[in-house]
Formats: structure tokens, sequence, C-alpha cells
């Protein structure tokens, strides 16, 4: 059996320490007693001698890294062993018909530090956590799953010191959309997010997935980068209301529910061709202009939100976008979508009156330059004018907002925006 | 509750069913007048006739053959192979005709028999009245394969299986028929084929079984409880269709499993139900997926000693749930 090389507990108090040199390196032979290694924690550094004479096979954790105490640091064989392990691994095994013979239940015993299983890797990534930071009570100092679990509720208990608060990241104006639907790699811990000084008793610590995290990165970042203004407008929709359900029916033989989002798409198109600057991305070297429309829809998810595009939004008409909206909306919800159709949005609709909500002021997503809101369609009562005469009639209305960045445009060009949408969707004649 | 046998239970289930539908009737050999070598349809004879407990020729072809007929000619066979080592001359019934029939005649013909076969060792039955033959069948399909371990899981499943209209290999072990005693509800019951059971909860393994093993598996857990060891103990009860979702549950909760068999390694049930959680629930495991099974030696000993080495042990199986859950 190989000797194995735990980081010692060097005082009372001390639950971690830190490597400070390594004294041997792989391959060097050592004396009983002889030192291996000098250890530093916050109290003392000292010098751990190695437990028997032997040669050090395996370093595993490097000069200047912390570990808590009892962690597997190193493997050393032992004089007389080193030699067994060679033996061992050459003896014949008895081939037979059957397959009843004592074979080795675990072949990888003797070889380096003990593996990691995959419940430990998926624990370990999803907690953002490195294993040698845990210590293992498993066979051959393996980190159990049990160890894994028990190892993040003492964090959460864990009174930490705030770290202080790292630089925000800087401004990346044409970096893809962050928002992505494939599997996330863990962010860094450097985040700026102040840490949990103290976690009250009757609070639970929840672990952030990796969508969750993105998002608030995101949404951190956007504020950060661009001034948001936001704008509002108030529609009346009776036009839209009217159309939809004129040809509800027909859109349905076509195996296509008719919703009032495309339309919005539309208005948005027509407005963005009224003000082509909020198409764009503001960058230091210039405003870049797109050509192209590729609306984003926002869509709403149990675990956060995703933003899939409609492609060339102008140029598909009444049931394309319909057709695209919905296949896109649905595949989001079912985590369907490939990773390209989020990216490449040059504007963005934030549905959010389907679930009440009346107006709302979203943050852009970047590098975009303008979000619309649209709100609950509800009727209300309201004063109109016909033939001269004012009367109140019980309209379908509903708020619209567009937040633009500030530093691309003004009130005004965002101004035309709104009313373009307004004057499109209450005068729609369809195509 | 009344505390029966499994094999109190079989018959009990069998004569309610045959009770309430004449349809059912018993094909199979010595099962009339002798009630059967286990006695299993004791009593049955008197109570239903000649016409519905069928002696048979020594000839499982023709046991399970003649049944398929009545089967498609509006009856509910109940085929009894005397051992299940006797079943292989009705191999090609069961395998090409019987499962199949469903599928060849596009949903038109099934065949809803129910093939009772006392199966396993560790009663001193030697090569030919001792074999575990699950593992064969389980690859069909078209077949369900049911293996109960308690008396409870038995009527429930046999009266199932006899509803249940496409054919059902009824595997009884021969070993628990008198060995395992346990409560029956008065009233009438069913259980659903393809559910397994958690016969007991725990945190720290899962040790899934069935059969004799079952009962093994849930003796070595008590033993371990003292120990410290918590391991939830699954009872497949039918072996095809498996109950995946139950198995995944489990594993997703424990992270370590034991499989255990005893009927031979190779080719075992184990095997598949290894593949299906190392396909389904990879990320959850923390351990090596481990086996203790009979070994592949072609057929159980007749002296006693060498049974004792053939049949997996409480002790064999303790000992590697230990070392499990230290891993």
């Amino acid at each position: 059996m190989p000797t194995e090389i735990k980081m010692p507990q060097l005082g009372e108090s001390v639950v971690e320490g830190t490597i400070g040199k390594w004294l041997k390196q792989p391959g060097d032979k050592v004396d009983e007693y002889e030192a291996l290694l000098e250890v530093m924690t916050d109290k003392v550094d000292s010098e751990v001698p190695a437990p028997s004479a032997g040669v050090l096979r395996e370093i595993l954790v490097p000069e200047g890294e912390t570990v808590s105490v009892g962690t597997l640091i190193a493997i050393l064989d032992s004089a007389d062993e080193s030699q067994a392990v060679v033996q061992e691994t050459t003896t014949v095994q008895e081939v037979g018909g059957n397959n009843t013979s004592s074979r080795p239940t675990n072949r990888s015993t003797t070889v380096g530090a003990p593996p990691i299983s995959p419940v430990v890797a998926r624990l370990v990534a999803e907690h953002n956590l490195e294993v040698s930071q845990i210590s293992g009570t498993g066979q051959g100092g393996r980190v159990t799953k049990q160890d894994v679990l028990k190892f993040i509720s003492q964090q959460a208990q864990l009174v930490k010191q705030p770290e202080p608060v790292a630089e925000p990241t800087p401004p990346n104006p044409v970096a893809p959309p962050p928002v992505t639907p494939a599997p996330v790699a863990p962010v860094s811990p450097a985040a700026p997010v102040p840490t949990i000084t103290e976690l009250p008793e009757d609070a639970e610590l929840v672990p952030i997935s990796p969508m969750r995290r993105i998002i608030a990165e995101h949404m951190v970042r956007s504020r950060s980068i661009a001034p948001h203004v936001t704008t509002v407008a108030e529609v009346d929709l009776s036009k839209i209301v009217a159309h939809r359900s004129r040809y509800k029916a027909d859109f349905e033989r076509q195996n296509v529910k008719l919703t009032f989002t495309p339309y919005f798409v539309q208005a948005s198109v027509a407005a963005l061709q009224a003000a082509p600057v909020l198409n764009g991305t503001y960058s230091d070297e210039g405003i870049v202009l797109n050509h192209r429309i590729n609306m984003g829809i926002a869509v709403a998810l149990d675990e956060g939100l995703i933003v899939p595009v409609v492609r060339d939004a102008d140029e598909k008409n009444l049931l394309g976008l319909s057709r695209a909206v919905n296949d896109l909306s649905d595949r989001a919800r079912t985590r369907r979508l490939k990773p390209d159709e989020t990216q490449g949005g040059t504007f963005t609709i934030s549905n959010h009156g389907v679930s009440g909500s009346l107006f709302a002021t979203p943050i852009i997503n970047q590098p975009q330059s303008g979000i619309l809101g649209v709100g609950a369609i509800q009727k209300r009562a309201v004063v109109i004018t016909q033939d001269g005469v004012d009367a109140i009639a019980i309209r379908p209305m509903c708020y619209i907002s567009l937040t633009f960045d500030h530093r691309i445009t003004d009130g005004a060009m965002a101004d035309t925006f709104l009313m373009t949408i307004k004057n499109y969707l209450e005068t729609y004649a369809g195509e | 509750m009344a505390e029966i046998t499994l094999l109190e239970s079989i018959r009990t289930g069998l004569d309610e069913m045959m009770a309430i539908d004449d349809r059912v009737f018993v094909f199979g050999e010595d099962v009339g007048k002798r009630g059967g070598v286990f006695r299993v349809t004791e009593g049955l004879y008197e109570k239903y006739g000649p016409m519905r407990i069928i002696d048979s020729p020594l000839a499982e072809s023709v046991i399970v053959g003649a049944c398929i007929g009545a089967s498609v000619n509006d009856t509910l066979p109940v085929a009894e192979i005397q051992f299940a080592d006797f079943i292989h001359p009705s191999f090609n019934q069961i395998v090409s005709e019987a499962a199949r029939i469903r599928y060849r005649s596009n949903g038109d013909w099934s065949v809803p028999m129910v093939i009772r076969a006392p199966y396993g060792g560790g009663i001193h039955g030697a090569l030919y009245h001792s074999q575990s033959i699950e593992a064969i069948f389980c690859h069909i399909p078209g077949l369900k394969v049911v293996a109960p371990a308690t008396p409870y899981d038995a009527k429930g499943l046999l009266k199932a299986s006899i509803e249940d209209p496409d054919p059902v290999l009824f595997l009884e072990h021969k070993k628990c028929y008198r060995l395992i005693k346990g409560p029956i509800p008065e009233e009438d019951y069913r259980l659903p084929i393809g559910k397994a059971d958690v016969k007991r909860s725990g945190s720290d393994l899962t040790v899934i079984a069935y059969g004799l093993m079952m009962h093994y598996s849930l003796e070595a857990a008590k033993q371990l409880e003292q120990e410290g060891i918590d391991a939830e103990i699954i009872d497949l009860r039918t072996l095809r269709p498996l109950d995946v979702d139950a198995i995944l549950a489990s594993v997703t909760k424990t992270s370590k499993v034991l499989i255990v068999h005893e009927d031979n390694l190779t080719g075992g049930l184990g095997g598949e139900i290894s593949a299906i959680i190392s396909e389904h629930a990879f990320e959850h495991l923390d351990g090596p997926i481990r086996r203790v099974c009979g070994p592949d030696v072609p057929a159980m000993p007749y002296a006693k000693t060498l049974e004792e080495v053939f049949l997996p042990s409480v002790e064999q199986i303790t000992d590697a749930m230990r070392e499990l859950a230290a891993y």
C-alpha cells in the first residue's frame, strides 16, 4: 500500500494550510522523518516530515494552494513497496471460461490519486468547488458524495469575511448575447457579487444555476455600461384585436396559433426602419448600424429567461412571423433551441404583459440598444373623437415602453420609434 | 391479517381467480389429483373438476402449445411447468409463438396465458431441479416475466398476470415456497406488473434483488444497520419490463448500487440493470455498480457443501454491501 500524505493539523484551531514549498519532487528518495514540504498557516510555518522511508510518487497539491486539514496532498511509496506495486501489476490474470475468479474489484487501488466518481465530479462543478478542498472519508481517502454534501452544508454555515468587490468587467459592446440555451461553463469565482456574511437561521442557501448566474452577470453589465432611459406610450389595439379574431381560424387551418406577438414584431420592424439607430450598437469606434433586423423575443422559463431570435423579421409576413415565434418559443420552453438561435439579435421585445404587468422598464439585451416592453391588453374606457364629437368608448388598450441606450440616441428619436409603433398598430389594415 | 406461505398465496390466488372466471384453467404435469409436486394446486381438482384442472402429458412443448391454442379461443390458461428446469422443451412455443402472436397478427390476436414455473435452488435439487432461467426469457420482447418474493406480492401479481392480455412467465422461487410467510389482506386486490417495491428504505446504498436473494439482502441490511450502514432494498418483483423509474429514483438517492441475483453472472439481469443505470444516472453514481451473483458454473451441484458455495449467501451480500458503503 502506498502511504498517503495528508495536510496535517498544525494547531488546535487550524482548519487549513497552504503548501509553502515542496522540498522533495516526485521520484526523490526520502528517509523516515526527513522533511517533505513546508506548510504555511495563518499561525505558523512548519516542515512536514515523511512518515516512512520511500520514494515520493506524486504531488497532488501544488505550491501556494490552500487546502483543508486532512486533504490528500501527496503519495509516498514506502521503500519496500515501490517494487511490490510493480509486481502486482505484472501478475498474470488467470484466464478461464468462468467469471468466478476473485477478480480485483477495484483496479485503480494501486494507481495515483483516488478516483473521482461521476456524482462527485458533478457536485463540485455545480457548486464551483475543488475536490482538493474536501477531505475524503472513502476508500483510499476518496472524496465521497456524502463528503461533498457535508462540505457544502458546512460552507453554507460558515461565517465568511466579505471579500473586496472586484472591478466590474470592462464594457464590451460587441460581445455576443450571453444568454444561451446550451450548458454554460461555470463562471469565475471573481464575479463582483458580495459574499454572504451570515446566513440567517431561518434561511437556506440555494445554489445558483449556470443560467441564473449568466442572467445576473448580464443584467449587471448592461446596467453598468448603458444609460437606460424608458419612454411609454398607450396604444389602442382595436384594429389588431379585430384582425386577429378574423384570421385566427384561417391560421389555425394552417396549423399556426395566431398570437399578438407577431403584430408587435411587425410594428417594431416598421419602427426600426423609421429609427434605424435603435437597430444598432454603440461602440467607441462608432455606431454599428445593422442592416438586418433580427428580432429577439424574450421567453420566460421556470429557471430563468431566454431570448431566441427571429432572423430577418422584416422579410416575413404575419404567417411567417407567427410560425417563427411559435416555433422558437416552444423550443425555448422545452430547451431544444440551437445555440445560434439565441445569437445575432439586433432588437428585443419583452412581452411582460402576458403575466399581467401593465408596463415595465426592461433591461437592454447587450449589445443591442433598445428593448420594447409590451404590457397587458386591457379593456379601458377612453375618450375618442368621432366626427368632431367626443365620446367615451371601451377599447382594448395596451401600454408599450421603449427602454433605450441614451448613448446612441435621444428621447425624440425614441418617441419617433414609439409613435411609429402606435400608428402602425392603430391603423393596422393587414398585408 | 392472516399469515400464509408464498405457496399458499399462489394457491388461493389461483382458487379465487378460478372461482370468479370460468375461463381460467390449469394445465400441467400432476396438477390434478396429485395437486402438483409442490401441492400448489392441492384441493383445486376436487373443487373445479378434471375439465379445469387438467393433467398434461410429460411434454412441456405440449403444455405451452396447447395453452396458446386455448388462449386464442377465449380462455385464460395457467400452464404449470413442474420445474423451471424443464421449460426448455417449450422454449420454441414460448419465444417463437406466444411472445410474438400479438406482433405477428398486427394486434388482432393475443395470448392471455400465464406460465407458472418454480425456479431457483437451495433445496438440494441438484442439476435438474435448481435452475434460474429468468435471464433467458427476459431477453424476449413480447413476454412479461414476473418473480415475486413475498406472499402478498405473489397473490396480487398472479391475479394481474392471469388478467393480463399477453403471456406472462410467472416465476416462483422454490425455497421461498414454504420458507417465506407474510400477511395477506382478506379483500380482493391486484398488483401492477412492471412495478418494483422498496422493501426497505435507506440512504447509503441501494441493493436491487428479487426472489430469494431479496430476502437475503433484507437480512444483510438488517445486520448492517448495527454498523450504521443504511441500505435501501429494491424488490424488482417484475423482471421484464423492468421498473426503470424506481431503479433510477433509488440510485439518484443513494448513488451506490449492488445488484444481487442467484442466476449466474454473465448475461444475467444485473448486467442490464447496470447498463440502464450508467446510461441514465451516470452523474449520480458515487461508486462502481457491483454484482453478487451465482457463479458461471453449468448448474447447481448436489452436494450440500457445494450447493452452499454456489448460492450467494447473506454473508457475501453483507460483505459486498459493507465494501460498497465504504467506497
